[in-house]
């Protein structure tokens, strides 16, 4: 089984098997990160743009170091640095930066649906690394492979994800990718963070409090919640949110006893997590930054594509 | 289309090959001192195993084995088609100050001996490397030669050879598929 | 020049005619319409068997972009799709370079439209200067200059009070006021319907009660003040359901909806569409169902394009940035008769909607073909068949959501003060 496409834009668009081949992939270049010389000439030659629209510590470095490890010559360009700001159009960005033959684009965009936009006019690989609130493909395998990692499979789980749903494209990720492989989504949120129809995406069930959403969960995914984000209209503040949708010791317990707890990051101690639960002994927040460099590397394996030649 | 099919060796045959193999490896290197074999996936691992137990069925030690895949390291991805499948590499040994036996089972262009030895450098420098292959059936496209061969099977370039495993991993027969 | 319609299917609902009949036009003017007329010497005739003869089409709702953003659509080529379309008449919107909130910019509309245009151009002046909803324009001198109507379309007056005044001012200088409704509020960042659609394509969403809300207040003004008022656009079943209950209170209320409410829903924007991006946006099937049973039952009076041509730039865009508006003049009639194809409306009642009520709403002369009236005639061929192209397409813009598809029904001749300036 192979992988078809020449861009990854949402899981969405992905069957079962291909998820299920680029966390397989995934799994098996983890031995690569922990050698002494974390490199493979794989990529060789090929050239990487990580075009940035928006700001990113996290997914940014960790695409630019999977890059690497595979080989390839990887190039940063975020809208502070590059003529975004001169008024150019993504499209015109685009063209731009295709003529100087890139292999493949790794952006990030505020504007939902970019990724599809700059499918339809360049003819280099483009992967998506968050648009708007719609996906954000390499979150959701990340999430998905340290959640196989913990119960050796992804059917079946339980799976709670906390926070604001409506402007949450990680959310979106991993609800398509959860549902295709056979797990259930609850979602809890103040209903100002609920998005209508949202049960429709997938095997989603919306509960009215935390508790019920977490209730035996064998995973508990929280959100980011941002005072400038959804302070205005969403939530009175992040005291009274962090009363209701945090998730502490004591809310921990209602989750099945061995159950992991995510964050996709940054995290706001004290706001969506108590800090206990983040450093404590269920959390695998790390372990999720840890497989993001491998997923990436499986995505960026993929989607440059080959035609092995039989020997 | 149905294959025509010839077996070159039977199951006693390879067991013959290897056990022949093993003693050449253990006369050539003078024991199993500092010895490890790593084979290359996925053939290759399994007669690797295969070498392995005739190297303590004749020393009574166990040789550490490791398995590599090449996937990673070939020299012919290009285009936007469908990438194969990376196997898993797992050398859960140094191999710093080792002498390895590199473990195929057809010797063909070479290529895939090319990239497990870039591979293999990239675990760690091992004391030196040898090649060990069942089958070498010719048409080598870069300058590679076997240490220890189990059998010369001189062919066309359109014909195939595949060494065949049972359920448990154990080789079968090797035929010679036109 | 006179002009003999022959043997077409008239229908004309000022006097509940539908027959087959002729129609003789002379010195610009219908001069007579009977059985078995004949053509005076030197007349022209048009054969009309098979055609459907209507009052010519008014398009109530468009914007021509001039004066000032004539890169989109000027009075030529706005004028050009109108005829087009079948539109003898079309009234343009406010929202120009500079606002038409002024009597110099209303003449220049007027004198521009006369000597370039195809069709009868009658402008809409603006309620608020710059629509900016800060101090009413001077709406006696736009009514005298012209305008046939005041609004701020593509923007609601936000303040109450002012809204209040004008409603009350315009009954006063008897010209009518055009509301375009929506709480900004509400509408926030939204750029599509909210709901399952925008939901899965991770869009912001306008909730359909954005629309409503205005809809109630525009409506509970209009009662307060005893004035007469007309809301553009109409496209959610909440705010039909108020104006069909303003209208059973006896408020004096029009309203107008476009064929892509009837026609479209949210899916079309799936795959980020920027040409299925409007405002208000393309509402969900109980919507459509809705506007469809609007028309039907009267609570909605016309069906006006929103034709809003938009630059190739402003829409090869990413979605948020895409503006607001598709071109509309060129696929109204067809999308029409798919009302009476499925039952919807009679044909008299599409040709009420998108003829007779419209003049009678901005007080036109015309929507008629009784003897004596102005001789704006659409000649309609109900079966021809056609694909919706860039290059078919008369507008300077291209901005359809129905490009490459199929149409059914085009206008054969349209006729504006006896004259034939366009056929098919």
């Amino acid at each position: 089984m192979g992988f078809k496409h020449k861009d990854i834009i949402a899981l969405k668009d992905l069957t079962k098997e291909e998820i299920e081949l680029l966390i397989g992939t995934a799994e098996n270049m983890r031995e690569i990160n922990s050698r002494d010389i974390k490199k493979v000439p794989t990529l060789r030659g090929k050239t990487i743009i990580n075009l940035f629209y928006e700001s990113s510590t996290r997914t940014r470095t960790s695409f630019e170091i999977a890059g690497k490890r595979l080989s390839a010559d990887t190039v940063n360009i975020s809208p502070s640095t590059s003529s975004a700001t001169k008024g150019e159009t993504l499209s015109d960005t685009a063209l731009n930066l295709l003529a100087m033959k890139p292999d493949i684009i790794v952006m990030r965009h505020a504007i939902s649906g970019s990724h599809y936009f700059l499918a339809k006019r360049i003819s280099c690989s483009i992967i998506n690394a968050g648009d708007g609130a719609h996906e954000h493909p390499s979150q959701g395998l990340l999430d998905m492979l340290t959640m196989k990692d913990r119960f050796g499979r992804l059917d079946g789980l339980k799976v709670a994800i906390i926070g604001d749903i409506t402007h949450s494209r990680v959310a979106r990720s991993d609800i398509a990718g959860l549902t295709k492989l056979g797990s259930h989504v609850y979602l809890a949120g103040p209903p100002t963070m609920m998005p209508p129809g949202v049960e429709r995406l997938g095997n989603v069930t919306v509960c009215t409090t935390m508790k019920e959403a977490i209730q035996d969960a064998d995973v508990v995914m929280m959100l980011r919640i941002q005072q400038e984000r959804q302070g205005k209209t969403l939530m009175p503040n992040a005291r009274e949110y962090s009363r209701y949708f945090g998730l502490t010791p004591e809310n921990l317990k209602f989750a099945k006893p061995d159950a992991m707890v995510m964050h996709p990051g940054p995290i706001n101690r004290g706001v969506e997590m108590s800090s206990y639960v983040v450093d404590g002994p269920q959390s695998h927040i790390l372990k999720q930054v840890e497989n993001g460099v491998a997923v990436r590397m499986a995505m960026l394996y993929h989607v440059s594509g080959g035609e092995l030649a039989t020997e | 289309m149905a294959d025509e099919q010839t077996v070159i060796l039977d199951s006693t045959g390879v067991k013959r090959a290897l056990t022949r193999i093993a003693h050449e490896i253990l006369e050539r290197n003078k024991g199993i001192a500092n010895l490890v074999l790593v084979g290359i996936r996925t053939g290759g691992v399994h007669l690797a195993h295969e070498l392995a137990r005739s190297l303590e069925e004749i020393e009574g030690v166990k040789v550490p084995v490791g398995a590599i895949d090449i996937t990673l390291y070939r020299d012919d991805i290009k285009g936007h088609a469908q990438h194969l499948p990376v196997g898993r590499t797992e050398i859960p040994f140094t191999l710093e100050g080792q002498k390895v036996v590199l473990v195929d089972d057809v010797l063909f262009t070479g290529r895939t001996i090319r990239a497990a030895m870039d591979a293999l450098m990239d675990h760690g420098r091992a004391t030196c490397i040898q090649l060990a292959v069942l089958i070498d059936r010719g048409h080598r496209e870069l300058p590679i030669r076997a240490d220890f061969v189990g059998r010369n099977v001189p062919t066309s370039i359109k014909e195939n050879i595949v060494v065949n495993f049972d359920a448990k991993d154990r080789p079968t027969d090797v035929v010679l598929k036109k | 020049m006179n002009l003999l319609i022959k043997g077409g299917r008239v229908i004309d609902p000022s006097q509940k005619i539908d027959d087959t009949l002729d129609i003789l036009v002379a010195g610009g003017k219908v001069k007579e319409i009977g059985k078995g007329l004949q053509a005076p010497a030197g007349a022209e005739t048009i054969d009309a068997k098979g055609l459907i003869v209507t009052p010519g089409l008014i398009d109530m709702h468009v914007h021509l972009r001039d004066p000032g953003l004539e890169y989109k659509e000027d009075i030529v080529t706005g004028t050009r799709a109108a005829a087009a379309g079948g539109f003898t008449s079309v009234a343009c919107m406010p929202n120009t370079k500079p606002v038409n909130d002024n009597k110099a910019v209303t003449s220049y509309i007027i004198a521009k439209a006369k000597s370039e245009g195809l069709v009868n151009v009658f402008p809409i002046g603006a309620i608020t200067y710059g629509s900016n909803g800060e101090r009413m324009a001077e709406m006696g001198e736009l009514k005298e200059a012209g305008c046939v109507a005041v609004s701020d379309d593509g923007k609601p007056v936000v303040n109450s009070e002012l809204m209040r005044r004008a409603l009350e001012y315009a009954r006063g200088m008897g010209i009518l006021l055009i509301s375009h409704a929506e709480d900004l509020c509400l509408v926030g960042e939204g750029v599509m319907n909210e709901g399952f659609t925008s939901t899965e394509l991770g869009l912001k969403g306008i909730p359909r009660v954005a629309e409503d809300i205005a809809t109630a207040r525009e409506l509970l003004l209009a009662e307060y003040t005893s004035s007469p008022l007309h809301i553009a656009h109409v496209s959610t079943s909440g705010s039909i359901q108020l104006i069909r209950d303003a209208k059973a209170r006896g408020v004096k209320v029009t309203c107008e909806t476009a064929p892509h409410y009837f026609t479209l829903t949210d899916d079309a924007v799936r795959g980020y569409n920027t040409n299925a991006k409007m405002n208000p946006p393309l509402r969900e099937a109980a919507d459509v169902a809705a506007v469809k049973a609007g028309l039907a039952d009267g609570t909605i009076d016309a069906i006006a394009t929103d034709h809003a041509p938009h630059h190739l730039d402003e829409k090869d865009v990413e979605f948020n940035l895409a503006l607001n508006g598709i071109v509309g003049l060129e696929t109204s009639l067809p999308l029409g008769l798919r009302l009476v194809t499925e039952g919807v409306l009679t044909l008299p009642a599409l040709v009420e909607k998108l003829s007779y009520n419209p003049a009678k709403i901005l007080s036109l002369e015309r929507g008629t073909l009784k003897a004596g009236a102005v001789a704006d005639i659409t000649v309609i061929d109900p079966n021809k068949e056609w694909t919706v192209t860039e290059e078919g397409l008369a507008s300077k813009s291209k901005n359809s959501p129905w490009l490459g598809e199929k149409m059914k029904g085009a206008a054969a001749y349209t006729i504006v003060g006896g004259k034939v300036v366009f056929k098919r």
